[in-house]
């Protein structure tokens, strides 16, 4: 672990001066992955900002019907909270799918949704990496790992984003509200806020050094029954094989892309009177990777859609 | 040197009129360990002001240094000292033994500019604190000249050759009754690499008292840290003083010391102060040792009524290049079913990545993953039950060397198993059963695991307090030994378990091998009971001839001992007062225990039945395990908790080497893909919902005095086999690939249609 200096924010404003007046901070909140990138060099921020016991950790009705959660609540909090458990219960089980007890109660909704890869060759320090050292070439593209993005990967990165919370939000059409130093205020869809790779692996985010995330704010949810899948290969404490989030007629697949991965085609499929099955092929007709993850993605994909269709409950 | 029938006369132990053996006593050392007192080696207190070492790791698989550079790391701030090859002190040459008796050579550290495998240590850091250590082992720069290493097992079976020193176990003629028989199985099943996990990475505090050094180190053996310390440093071992006293899991992974000790060791006496050395967990992975993969041929014949008529099982496996180790992992089946022609062997592949080793039960834990599903694959081809075809296959002498078992009840144990856990509602048709979305199904499949005698000694002191203090150079690694030794030591002497103390892993007192191959308990545990035996004689002699006794003038051979008393008819004394009366230091004796001279004419093995209920998710491919149960059979148990918690333990082994558990060598490194536990996926909690298992009752008079035999490593053998063989059951999928993990079950299912 390098060096590095230590400040805890007094406020908003605080953390943002802070953050503008240190090239290289970054923010730490429940730190559970941020700390363990660290000890591993992979993270050496000169500066740790601590916002971890500023005031955003409500949550609140919005006037449209929908919530918004501070970016500081934890994710036993969301997952927890009634109103997230009877309106958006997808969300409740997604978050409810990631890390540990220990983990969640620790970790916060904008922390989660920083949370960086964890491609195998991205947490080896040792080991070429786009993402963590630019131009260093990719690992992971002929490499053992099985995890590996089939929609948005570019040449120079094939990771995916680990998040399950994100899935849900980005399939309730979420909205990431953020801050900067000065004051300026942007709110951008979950779905989005993530960059694919493209040239740029090592940027995770739109989100500039100085940009701080307020709160999430969902929506009310869209009409209709919603399910919540992740295959994993034990039964908890490890990240996602591949996920699906379905919310009404929304479909949002998760660790198969650098962001959370709307199927906006399987979507689209379902307007004109799809079936499961025949959305599903429509989203992963355009994924790429091996035969055997597109496959599992389609069928998960087409069992969900089924399932929330059926109201059946798992 | 005793016979088995010198054991077999009763005794304190198998008289058990206390009661205290078998029962269910809380561990010894539970209290501190749940709240955090208890100082694991990194954390004992040490006499001033530790140091901190960080070890930086070679990241080729195989060549030279060609230039190391720690100036930078020197110059960081709180370094201390800094090395690489080119500056580490003087140790012993790799291998040398100053002295013939030492158990282990020097094993020397930063030695030279050769690179063997990747994560070899290359440059150490000395600081004031770990965080200062670490980073400035970010500093280090090192330039390499690689060279082509063998990294891929299974693209180098063609470089098999013989295990070293072994030949094929044959009986019979495998190749004539294999061809004869009517019904054949021909399979070959793959074991992956897996590494032990242990929570506690291995760690040393270290500092030196004059010329003799102090170590407080994470290790299986006692001995044999401190004589591969001492070969090392080059010094006799009576200058190494070695503790170890709590370990936080071990596996066998700690059955050899590694470079923290040595460096500890060499860093305290260059700095004058005390030095603490723990590997990171990335370290844990490549700096020590793993089970190494292992692919299984095995060949069975049989006639239609399902009697084997021959039987083989052949293995290869792999090791590094100069750190020769072979996985026995055909050894199992020489011992367990009935076949007049017999074929085991192996073959080892020599790789140029760490180390492989010993790692619970090594051999049946692979070996059992193959033999096992083979049998289940020869019923369902024969139309008999699993049970049935192995009960038409018991033997009735070993099938290797026609030597009579000691004790065997793997028969009970079957039908014991099939009757608690409802075999009866298995439905043979693989597929037949579902649960919504699940495919359901059971499997079983036997447990073997042999049992090991090895020499002991023990010291044990009574003190006019009326307390005895057990002392022996013995490890507790997590699995009850400081408990198993108060048992016997209160129950041996009539001493209540609050006037009992244990005292372990400390070089200076009589030794034991340690924790290791399931041998632990009854080693360590016979040679406390004979020390103990050695105590009531030497108290009865003391009574017997002390006017001050009211024992004074007895038959010391009549004088028997319970409640803390000495007794003979209706007179006593206090075995407090009999101490107090022998001086300040009261009562001291020392004990121990020898394999007897026969021990070997009888076939002597501990057994199980393991039983299994899984779901296979029809969509994904997801194994879950629903429930699991086993039955076996491993002679008389010292506390019935803690034996249970071993079996279940290891059973929960099985289910992780059949669903989760592997690490692959990446062919471009040299290094292993999953250096963490967020990546190599142990079974957690959610995992084992419904686990359960039953010991039978069972002395083994052919073991030792108390008639009991090892549980540490007997719930893994075959726990993965009863998994697949219920994977098969439920979806109709053989899969001989470790782990079943959902990519390869479910690609399976596709293949099938489903």
């Amino acid at each position: 672990m390098k060096p590095f200096a230590f400040e805890r924010a007094r406020d908003v404003d605080h953390a943002l001066s802070l953050a503008a007046a240190s090239p290289g901070a970054r923010f730490l909140a429940g730190g559970t992955n941020l700390l363990d990138l660290m000890k591993l060099e992979i993270e050496q921020p000169a500066r740790l900002i601590d916002v971890g016991r500023l005031p955003l950790a409500e949550i609140a009705e919005t006037a449209a019907g929908g919530l918004r959660i501070g970016a500081l609540a934890t994710n036993t909090a969301v997952a927890s909270d009634p109103r997230v458990r009877s309106r958006y219960p997808a969300l409740a089980r997604a978050i409810l799918a990631g890390g540990s007890v220990q983990l969640r109660n620790k970790a916060t909704v904008g922390g989660n949704l920083m949370q960086r890869t964890r491609c195998p060759y991205f947490m080896d320090a040792a080991k070429p990496c786009n993402k963590r050292l630019p131009g260093s070439g990719c690992s992971a593209m002929e490499g053992l790992s099985r995890s590996l993005a089939l929609f948005g990967a570019s040449e120079m990165c094939v990771a995916v984003s680990p998040s399950d919370m994100s899935v849900a939000l980005a399939a309730f059409d979420a909205v990431a509200e953020t801050v900067r130093a000065d004051g300026s205020v942007r709110r951008r869809p979950v779905e989005t806020l993530h960059r694919l790779p493209g040239e740029a692996p090592q940027v995770d985010t739109d989100l500039a050094p100085d940009e701080l995330v307020l709160a999430v704010e969902l929506p009310p949810p869209p009409p209709g029954p919603q399910a919540w899948r992740k295959v994993r290969a034990r039964a908890s404490y490890t990240g996602a094989i591949a996920s699906v989030a379905v919310a009404g007629d929304r479909v949002a697949l998760g660790a198969v892309a650098a962001r959370p991965w709307r199927a906006r085609l399987a979507e689209a499929a379902l307007a004109d009177g799809a079936s499961a099955a025949e959305a599903a092929a429509a989203e992963l007709a355009h994924a790429e990777g091996p035969e055997g993850r597109r496959s599992l993605v389609r069928r998960i994909t087409a069992d969900a859609i089924r399932e929330a269709r059926e109201g059946a409950a798992s | 040197m005793s016979t088995v029938r010198d054991w077999a006369a009763p005794n304190p132990v198998t008289e058990n009129r206390s009661g205290l053996i078998g029962k269910s006593v809380d561990r010894y050392e539970g209290r501190l360990k749940v709240t955090g007192t208890a100082p694991y080696a990194f954390e004992v207190e040490t006499p001033s002001q530790p140091l901190y070492g960080h070890i930086v790791s070679a990241t080729i698989a195989r060549g030279r240094i060609t230039s190391i550079d720690v100036s930078q790391a020197a110059a960081a701030p709180g370094v201390v000292l800094a090395w690489s090859h080119l500056n580490v002190p003087t140790q012993a040459q790799r291998g040398a033994k100053l002295n013939p008796r030492s158990q282990r050579g020097s094993n020397p550290t930063l030695a030279s500019d050769r690179v063997e495998h990747y994560g070899q240590s290359v440059a150490f850091i000395l600081a004031d604190t770990p965080e200062n250590a670490r980073a400035a082992g970010g500093l280090v720069r090192v330039a390499y000249a690689a060279e082509d290493a063998d990294l891929d097992f299974l693209s180098s079976l063609d470089l098999a050759g013989p295990a070293p020193g072994e030949e094929d176990a044959r009986v019979g003629d495998f190749e004539a009754g294999y061809s004869a028989s009517e019904v054949t199985v021909d399979d070959t099943w793959f074991s992956p690499l897996q590494n032990h996990a242990q929570m506690e990475p291995c760690a040393t505090t270290a500092w030196w008292e004059g010329d003799k050094v102090v170590v407080h180190t994470s290790i299986q053996m006692v001995k044999g840290g401190q004589h591969a310390l001492a070969e090392t440093l080059g010094i006799p071992s009576d200058r190494v003083r070695l503790f170890t006293r709590y370990i936080g899991g071990g596996f066998g992974g700690k059955g050899q010391s590694y470079d923290d000790l040595t460096l500890a060791a060499l860093a305290a006496r260059e700095s004058g102060q005390p030095v603490r050395v723990a590997y990171t967990r990335q370290q844990m992975f490549q700096a020590t040792i793993h089970r190494p993969a292992v692919q299984m041929r095995v060949r069975l014949g049989a006639d239609r009524t399902g009697r084997l008529n021959a039987m083989a099982l052949e293995a290869v496996t792999h090791c590094a290049r100069n750190a020769p180790f072979v996985e026995h992992a055909a050894n199992f089946a020489r011992n367990l079913y009935a076949a007049p022609h017999r074929l085991t062997g192996h073959r080892l592949v020599r790789l140029d990545i760490p180390h492989a080793g010993a790692m619970r039960a090594p051999g049946e834990a692979p070996g059992m993953l193959s033999l096992e599903c083979a049998m289940d694959e020869l019923a369902e081809t024969l139309g008999l039950d699993p049970i049935e075809l192995r009960i038409r296959n018991e033997p009735e002498v070993d099938p290797d060397n026609a030597k009579p078992f000691s004790v065997r009840q793997l028969v009970r144990c079957m039908r014991e198993g099939a009757q608690q856990f409802g075999w009866d509602r298995r439905n043979p048709t693989p597929g037949a059963v579902r649960d919504g979305r699940w495919y359901v199904g059971m499997g079983m499949a036997t447990a073997i695991r042999g049992n090991f005698l090895l020499p002991a000694k023990a010291g044990l002191r009574l003190t006019g307090d009326g307390l005895a203090t057990l002392t022996q150079g013995m490890t507790d690694i997590g699995t009850g030994t400081y408990t198993i030794l108060a048992q016997i030591t209160g129950e041996t002497l009539g001493l209540p378990l609050d006037q009992v103390r244990v005292e372990l892993g400390d070089s200076d007192m009589p030794p034991a091998p340690g924790s290791g191959g399931q041998f632990g308990a009854a080693t360590a545990g016979s040679a406390a009971f004979e020390t103990g035996m050695v105590m009531r004689r030497r108290l009865a002699e003391l009574a017997a001839g002390d006017p001050r006794s009211p024992l004074y003038g007895e038959d010391p051979t009549l004088m028997d001992f319970a409640n803390g008393n000495i007794v003979l008819g209706n007179r006593s004394e206090s075995l407090a007062a009999l101490a107090a009366r022998a001086g300040p230091d009261g009562v001291y004796v020392e004990g121990g225990i020898s394999p007897a001279a026969d021990a070997r004419d009888w076939s002597q093995h501990t057994y199980g039945a393991q039983f299994a209920e899984v779901g296979v998710d029809s969509v994904t491919g997801e194994v879950r395990l629903r429930r699991m149960f086993g039955v076996f059979a491993a002679g008389r148990i010292l506390n019935a908790k803690l034996a249970k918690s071993q079996i279940t333990g290891g059973m929960i082994w099985g289910v992780g080497a059949a669903l989760t558990e592997s690490n692959a060598v990446d062919p471009r490194y040299g290094s292993f893909l999953h250096q963490d536990l967020g990546g190599y996926l142990a079974p957690v909690h959610a995992d084992i919902v419904n686990l359960d298992a039953v010991l039978l009752d069972e002395a083994d008079d052919k073991a030792n005095p108390m008639g009991i035999k090892g549980v540490g490593e007997l719930g893994i053998c075959g726990a993965g086999a009863a998994i697949a063989n219920a994977v098969y059951n439920a979806c109709g999928v053989r899969l001989r690939d470790y782990p079943l993990t959902p990519d390869k079950v479910m690609a399976a299912l596709e293949a099938k249609g489903l």
